[in-house]
């Protein structure tokens, strides 16, 4: 279909970016089904350019203190925390 | 229940049970709208746990108005879907077609309504969401313009398309439920005040269309299935009987409508959706290596199939050396589209055409080519390009399965679709 069908390796890629880790079946499932879906939105080169002039208002509103969600409602539905705060896994 | 309807039963009660304009009416809300209290999963494991501690501001406004919410529906995961069956809860039957699916991605909601299991109940429709399965379980459904209906609470799929919206048996109740939701809330800044706030649109449904002027893009009938096609004009007839009359019109730029709402929604939900890391909420990837590790494990395990796809497309359209192939060319169609809308509603009341291009699906039958189901969006992901106003109303039916037909206005002119589509009730 597509002349750049897509390749396992650019799944691996993009799911790598996307942080969600895929079985070899998923990313060859993948693969096929993108170059099908890609294929099709290449067809937008075929859209003219077109003026977007949308009518739009920035919202604006007075920068004052008002409540927010208490630390432990917050942290209701937290995996773990520890101390008032979210449990996260190590950054490196 | 059978049909598996809810994914969560609830019974909470209004405020006013006694005298909102909602008092003793039940309602059936999408389980990707907030509830505090009331697990709210999107319909996936990355949620099966996950309990809001706050309500949506359509549900604190559905608790003033006096109704009470007898559940929380099923729904395609994270709204990803035309037939809720990408549910993690499984698929859910259609009360008005039984053995076949009640359309997506609101499903539940759609089936609700037909089942008698609730007199109204809230949807959300990114792409068609809410007028799909309107369409597919004969029932009424309103996908509201852009900002008439607060998102916050709403978990975000693609939030430049999205808007919450009513569904009932008729278009008067449907139309009473968005008097409650509708109106600005300083909690989304996209909301905006309708330049004639003060009218009902209950009111609206009055059946009134002597004198309306219909159009009918031919290319939303192109492609359609035969007895889709020849349900919509016996119900345009039956419109022309009451006095209303239609014509032609032409939107060349839908014929990339499809493509472009992918693009764009597949981008913004792969955004919206990095947020699910299993830290603050969500299904946990543990604590083995580090956070890349444990963030990947979280979400292989946490979303199907739908989800994957849509988030992984998204990342594509938009990593370096894409962005400006589709992501920008998706942005260039949807001003074409609201270009066309404008020049097609500036010669007509209001655009009609089938909901949905084909009658309801069998359940299972749903196609393992995904490009194919999204090819069944055609009709209804134009109207969220254009940020328009829509509603889906049954038009009659086909070898015994419902067909909607969709009613699309000018920005905030909810009550011409409204009194439009009241005439068929």
């Amino acid at each position: 279909m597509s002349d750049d069908a897509v390749n396992p390796e650019e799944v691996r890629h993009v799911a790598g970016l996307a942080r969600i880790d895929l079985e070899d079946s998923e990313v060859d499932r993948f693969a096929e089904q993108f170059a099908d879906i890609l294929a099709a939105f290449e067809t937008l080169d075929e859209v003219p350019e077109v003026d977007r002039d949308a009518d739009l208002a920035n919202v604006m509103r007075p920068d004052e203190e008002h409540d927010c969600l208490e630390t432990d409602r917050a942290l209701e539905n937290a995996p773990e925390s520890e101390d008032g705060y979210f449990k996260g896994p190590n950054v490196s | 229940m059978s049909e598996n309807i809810f994914i969560t039963d609830a019974e909470l009660a209004g405020d006013d049970a006694d005298e909102g304009p909602l008092a003793g009416r039940t309602v059936a809300v999408k389980d990707n709208i907030s509830t505090e209290g009331v697990r709210t999963t999107c319909g996936s494991r990355m949620l099966e746990e996950y309990v809001p501690p706050y309500d949506a501001t359509v549900v604190s406004r559905l608790k003033d108005a006096g109704a009470t919410i007898v559940g929380k529906t099923n729904m395609d995961e994270f709204g990803m879907g035309t037939t809720t069956e990408t549910s993690y809860f499984g698929s859910t039957d259609n009360p008005a077609a039984p053995g076949h699916v009640p359309g997506g991605s609101s499903g539940g909601s759609a089936a609700a309504v037909a089942a008698g299991e609730a007199d109204l109940a809230l949807g959300s429709d990114t792409g068609g969401s809410i007028r799909c399965p309107a369409a597919f379980c004969g029932v009424v459904g309103i996908k509201p313009t852009y900002g008439l209906v607060s998102r916050y609470g709403l978990v975000a799929y693609a939030n430049s398309l999205e808007q919450i919206g009513p569904f009932g048996s008729t278009v008067e109740e449907a139309a009473e439920l968005l008097d409650v939701i509708a109106g600005p809330d300083e909690r989304d800044a996209t909301t905006r005040q309708a330049p004639d706030s003060n009218a009902s649109y209950a009111a609206a449904a009055d059946g009134d269309v002597d004198g309306l002027s219909i159009g009918v893009p031919t290319e939303l009938l192109e492609g359609a299935d035969e007895g889709v096609v020849d349900t919509f004009w016996d119900a345009l007839a039956d419109l022309e009987e009451q006095g209303a009359e239609y014509h032609e019109v032409s939107l060349p730029s839908v014929e990339h409508a499809v493509e472009a709402y992918y693009v764009i929604a597949m981008s913004e939900a792969s955004s919206n959706l990095a947020r699910f890391d299993g830290v603050r909420y969500g299904n946990s990837g543990g604590y083995e290596g580090n956070w890349n590790d444990a963030f990947g494990r979280a979400r292989e395990e946490g979303f199907g199939d739908e989800v994957k796809r849509r988030i992984l497309l998204g990342t594509y359209a938009l990593s370096a050396g894409y962005h400006d192939k589709y992501y920008k060319k998706a942005q260039d169609a949807r001003a074409w589209v609201k270009q066309d809308f404008d020049q097609a509603l500036s010669s007509a009341d209001v655009l009609a055409s089938p909901t949905m291009p084909v009658p309801p699906f069998e359940l299972g039958e749903s196609l393992d080519d995904p490009m194919q189901m999204y090819l069944a969006d055609a009709n209804t992901v134009p109207v969220n390009l254009a940020d328009l106003p829509a509603v889906s109303v049954p038009a009659g039916e086909t070898d015994g399965l419902p067909v909607g037909l969709q009613l699309i206005g000018p920005a905030f002119g909810e009550q011409q679709v409204i009194r439009a589509a009241s005439a068929l009730d």
